[in-house]
C-alpha cells in the first residue's frame, strides 16, 4: 500500500509541474509521459560508448603500435594468434589485403574468381571503416574482460592491427587527431554497398522466383546430397526426433537400410537426452550449491567422494531421504572425524534431486 | 542410458481384420502364440515379417488395451511435484543442440531449435534458439536500467518498474538470425532441418513500443534517422535501426509467451524488431541511442553482410525475407510405410504476411496449394499443412511460400545467379527433402 501511495503522490506532483511548464496536453493524453527519469550527464558518459564512422564518439588519445604490441601479447595473442592470423578460436583478423588494396580501397581477394590471398575472409579483408575496429576492441575486448582496455590502449592494439595489415608504418602512433587520415588507407573503405531494398520493409527483393504450378522447369536431377561419412557427423538422428507419430529418427549409427520401406525393421524408439540433461542438472546444483568444494564426483576432497557415498550405501532402503536429510541437516563420524555443516541454503527440490542422483550411482 | 522403447511405445500397424485373409489370419495366430507376450507390444522394431504378426494382435486386441496399466489401476503423483513443470520424459529427444564444428567457442556459438519435432507456430521458450556472442547472463532486473540518449530533448532512464507500468503491446513474431540455412550457400551440409533452418523461433512477445519511450523522450523528428540498439552483456551488442522501423513496430519487450524472457533470450529486456534478422534483436538491451548517421558497428560491418560476386559487400541488409520449410517428414527421418501423411512445414516473411504456400512432391515440377493454418500474422510463422499419399517411389519434397507483397521464394541457383556462391546470410531459397525408397528422408539441393 505504500507504494501505491508513493506513486500517486509523484504522479501528482509530475502533473502539477508539467501544468507549471504548459505541457499539460500531454500529460493528459498520456498519462504515462513522466515515468521514468532524467539521465545524469555521468551517467550518459558511462554508458555512451559507441564511436561512428565520423569519429563522433572517438575519446582523445594515442596509442603507438609499441604499446599495442605489448597490450596484444598480454591479452589478445593466445586467442588471436602473434599476428592476428590464427584461425584456433576465431577467424583470423589479419591477411589477405595487399598494397595495392590499401590505394583502390577495394580488397581484390574479394571478386569471384580472383586468385585467393588468404585461407577465409579476414576481418581486415572486409571491414571498410576503422572506428568499427576502434568501437568493438573498445566495448567487448579482451574476450573474458571486456571494457577494461584504457582508451589510449585501444589505440595502441588498432594501431598494432593496422601495422600487420601494412596500413600504418610500424613507428606508428594513433591518435583521435590522425585517424581521419588512416580511414583513407584502409583497404576495403570502398568495398560496401548500400542496399537499401533489403534495408526496407517495403523495398522488393532482388531476387524473385514464379508462381509456376504444372510442368515447370526443373532439372529433377539431384545437385547436391550429404556425404555418407557425414551420416553421423551430427550424432545418431534418431535420438533427435520424437519416439511417436508419422515417422521416427534415422538411425544414423548404421547404413541406411538397403531394400524398400517395411523389408527392414524400422529404427527402434529410444529417448536418451533425459539422461544427459538430468545429469547435467544435477552437476549445475552441485556447483551453485558450492557442494563441489569439498566433494569430488569420484575423489575424496575434504568429505568424500559422491562416487564413494553412493558405493556406501548401495541397495540402502529410503535412501535418497536419508541422503537429502544429510545434505540438509549435515552430519559427522560415517566417513572420518571432518563434519559435513548443515546446508539450509539447498532447497529441499535441489536436495532431493542431488540425493537421486548420488542413489543412482552418481554418475 | 540410452531406453529402449520399443516394447513400450507400440505402432499399431491399422489393418481391421476383414483386410486379412483367412491363410493369413492363421499364420498370424500361430505367431502371436509363439511371441507371446512379447510379440503383442512389438512396435516400431517389428520386422516385416512380422506384420502379420502385429496385425493378428489388432484382430484379438492387444495389451494396450486388454491389460490395464499401472497409471489406469494405481495412484498418480500429487500437484505441484514440480513447481515449474517440464516436458515429458518422452519427449527429452527434442533439444535445442549444437552443430559440431560449426563454431569453435561455446560462448559465440548457436543452438538450434528442433523444428522437425514442433507444432503450430509457437516456439516452446525452452526450445528457442540461441546465439550468444560473448556468453549469457541471468541479469538481477531489479538493478537493469534502460537509458534512451542522443537526438532526444530529455535523456531518460527506465528502471524495470517504470517500463512495465507503461501501456504495453503482445504480438507474435518470428525472428531468425541472419545466417540461418548459411550452411547451404553451397553444398549440402547438415542432415536435418534442426540444422538447416533452426535458427528461427517464433512467439508471443510482451513490450513497450519503441515509439512510446521516443515520444516520451523528445525525439527530434527532424534530425533522427537511426537509433543504434546496445546490449548490458560483454559484447554489448550494437545495430543500427532505420527510424522507420523505430517509430513502427519494434518492441522493448520484457515477455516472452506469457513470462518473462528467457536469460539465454535476454531476461530482463531485449529489443524485437519485426522482420529483421535476429542480431538487431539486442538482447539484455541497456541503451536506445537516437542519431543521425549509421554507427557501422562490427556485427553490421564485418559480419552480417552479403559478399556479392563483384567483391563488394551489402551492408545493413537486415530483413528476412520470403522463406518456408516442411518440417514433417524432412531429413534425417525415416517414413515407416507407405501411405498417407500429412506433409507439414513453417513459412514466414519479414515484409508481411504468407499469402500462399505451395507443395511439390515431384522436385518443382507440379504443385499443389497447402492449407494455411490459423493465425496467419504478418511477421509471424504461419504453419501449413498438406494431404500426400506416398507410393513408396522417391519423391523430392519442397515448399515454395507467396508472401502479401506478391514475392516468390526463389531457388537456390536463382539466389546464386545474382549474389553468387561466398555468401552467407539471407538465403531464404526452396528446400529440397529427398524421400528414398527404404523410407529415409534426406537433405539435397534439386532446382
Amino acid at each position: 500500500m505504500n507504494i501505491d501511495f508513493r506513486n500517486s503522490i509523484r504522479v501528482a506532483v509530475a502533473g502539477l509541474a508539467l501544468t507549471a511548464l504548459s505541457a499539460s496536453v500531454l500529460a493528459q493524453s498520456k498519462p504515462w509521459h513522466d515515468i521514468g527519469r532524467d539521465a545524469t550527464p555521468a551517467e550518459v558518459k558511462a554508458w555512451d560508448i559507441d564511436v561512428r564512422p565520423d569519429f563522433k564518439g572517438l575519446p582523445a588519445g594515442a596509442g603507438s603500435v609499441q604499446l599495442g604490441e605489448e597490450v596484444w601479447m598480454a591479452k589478445c595473442s593466445s586467442c588471436h594468434g602473434d599476428f592476428g592470423e590464427s584461425n584456433e578460436v576465431f577467424t583470423p583478423i589479419i591477411g589477405g589485403t595487399t598494397k595495392k588494396d590499401i590505394e583502390t580501397g577495394r580488397v581484390a581477394a574479394l571478386v569471384e574468381g580472383a586468385p585467393s590471398t588468404a585461407p577465409q575472409k579476414t576481418t581486415m579483408m572486409k571491414v571498410a571503416t576503422v572506428s568499427t575496429l576502434w568501437d568493438y576492441i573498445n566495448r567487448a575486448m579482451p574476450w573474458n574482460a571486456p571494457k577494461s582496455l584504457k582508451a589510449d590502449e585501444v589505440y595502441g592494439v588498432v594501431a598494432y592491427l593496422l601495422s600487420l595489415a601494412e596500413v600504418v608504418p610500424g613507428d606508428f602512433v594513433l591518435s583521435d587527431k590522425n585517424i581521419a587520415e588512416v580511414q583513407k588507407r584502409m583497404p576495403n573503405r570502398n568495398g560496401m554497398v548500400f542496399y537499401e531494398p533489403m534495408w526496407k520493409v517495403n523495398g522488393k527483393g532482388d531476387v524473385q522466383n514464379v508462381a509456376c504450378m504444372k510442368d515447370c522447369p526443373t532439372e529433377m536431377k539431384i545437385r547436391s546430397s550429404l556425404p555418407d561419412f557425414a551420416r553421423d557427423a551430427h550424432g545418431n538422428i534418431l535420438e533427435q526426433n520424437r519416439v511417436i507419430g508419422p515417422v521416427r529418427g534415422a538411425d544414423t549409427t548404421k547404413p541406411a537400410p538397403k531394400g524398400p520401406v517395411g523389408s527392414a525393421p524400422a529404427p527402434k524408439a529410444v529417448v536418451v537426452a533425459a539422461a544427459a540433461g538430468g545429469a547435467a542438472d544435477v552437476k549445475a546444483k552441485l556447483a551453485s550449491n558450492a557442494c563441489t568444494a569439498c566433494h569430488g564426483v569420484t575423489n575424496k576432497i575434504v568429505g568424500p567422494g559422491f562416487n564413494e557415498i553412493a558405493a556406501k550405501h548401495k541397495g540402502k532402503t529410503d535412501l535418497v531421504s536419508y541422503l537429502a536429510g544429510k545434505i540438509k541437516s549435515g552430519g559427522s563420524g560415517v566417513y572420518g572425524a571432518v563434519p559435513m555443516p548443515p546446508q539450509p541454503q539447498v532447497s529441499d527440490a535441489d536436495a532431493k534431486a542431488i540425493a537421486e542422483w548420488i542413489a543412482g550411482g552418481a554418475k | 542410458m540410452s531406453r529402449d522403447l520399443s516394447d513400450v511405445i507400440g505402432r499399431v500397424l491399422p489393418a481391421p481384420e476383414n483386410h486379412l485373409s483367412a491363410e493369413h489370419l492363421e499364420q498370424a495366430r500361430k505367431a502371436r502364440r509363439s511371441f507371446m507376450g512379447k510379440a503383442l507390444a512389438m512396435g516400431a522394431g517389428v520386422a516385416a515379417s512380422a506384420t502379420a504378426a502385429t496385425r493378428a494382435v489388432a484382430a484379438e486386441g492387444e495389451d494396450a488395451i486388454l491389460k490395464l496399466p499401472e497409471h489406469t489401476t494405481g495412484l498418480g503423483l500429487p500437484v505441484v511435484t514440480d513447481g515449474y513443470g517440464k516436458p515429458s520424459k518422452w519427449e527429452a529427444n527434442l533439444q535445442r543442440r549444437q552443430s559440431p564444428g560449426l563454431t569453435r567457442v561455446n560462448q559465440a556459438s548457436v543452438s538450434f531449435t528442433p523444428l522437425q519435432g514442433l507444432f503450430g507456430i509457437i516456439t516452446p521458450s525452452g526450445l528457442h534458439f540461441e546465439r550468444h556472442h560473448q556468453g549469457w547472463w541471468d541479469i538481477d532486473p531489479s538493478k537493469h536500467r534502460l537509458m534512451v540518449n542522443g537526438l532526444v530533448k530529455r535523456e531518460r532512464v527506465f528502471t524495470m518498474d517504470d517500463l512495465m507500468r507503461l501501456p504495453s503491446v503482445s504480438r507474435i513474431h518470428f525472428i531468425e538470425c541472419g545466417a540461418n540455412t548459411a550452411t547451404e550457400w553451397g553444398n549440402v551440409a547438415v542432415p536435418t532441418v534442426q540444422y538447416t533452418h533452426g535458427m528461427i523461433s517464433c512467439s508471443e512477445f510482451t513490450g513497450v513500443l519503441l515509439s512510446t519511450l521516443l515520444e516520451m523522450c523528445g525525439i527530434d523528428k527532424k534530425k533522427a534517422k537511426y537509433v543504434l540498439a546496445e546490449g548490458a552483456d560483454g559484447s554489448s551488442m550494437t545495430r543500427t535501426i532505420d527510424i522507420e522501423r523505430a517509430m513502427d513496430d519494434v518492441i522493448v519487450a520484457w515477455g516472452m509467451n506469457g513470462e518473462m524472457l528467457r536469460p539465454e533470450n535476454g531476461y530482463p529486456l531485449r529489443l524485437v524488431v519485426p522482420g529483421i534478422q535476429g542480431v538487431s534483436w539486442v538482447k539484455y538491451l541497456r541503451r536506445i541511442e537516437v542519431g543521425d548517421e549509421k554507427y557501422a558497428t562490427k556485427d553490421e560491418a564485418v559480419h552480417y553482410i552479403d559478399h556479392m560476386p563483384d567483391g563488394t559487400h551489402r551492408q545493413y541488409t537486415g530483413i528476412q525475407e520470403c522463406k518456408s520449410v516442411i518440417t514433417t517428414p524432412s531429413a534425417g527421418q525415416t517414413l515407416l510405410d507407405k501411405g498417407f501423411y500429412n506433409v507439414t512445414g513453417l513459412a514466414w516473411s519479414g515484409r508481411g504476411a504468407i499469402k500462399r504456400v505451395d507443395v511439390s512432391v515431384d522436385g518443382g515440377r507440379n504443385w499443389r496449394t497447402a492449407r494455411l493454418e490459423g493465425p496467419v500474422l504478418p511477421k509471424a510463422m504461419t504453419r501449413f499443412n498438406i494431404d500426400w499419399v506416398w507410393d513408396g517411389k522417391p519423391a523430392i519434397l519442397q515448399s515454395r511460400a507467396i508472401d502479401s507483397t506478391g514475392y516468390v521464394q526463389p531457388k537456390i541457383n536463382q539466389l546464386r545467379a545474382v549474389r553468387g556462391t561466398r555468401s552467407v546470410y539471407h538465403q531464404n531459397a526452396i528446400q529440397s527433402w529427398l524421400v528414398s525408397e527404404n523410407g529415409e528422408v534426406s537433405n539435397v539441393q534439386v532446382y
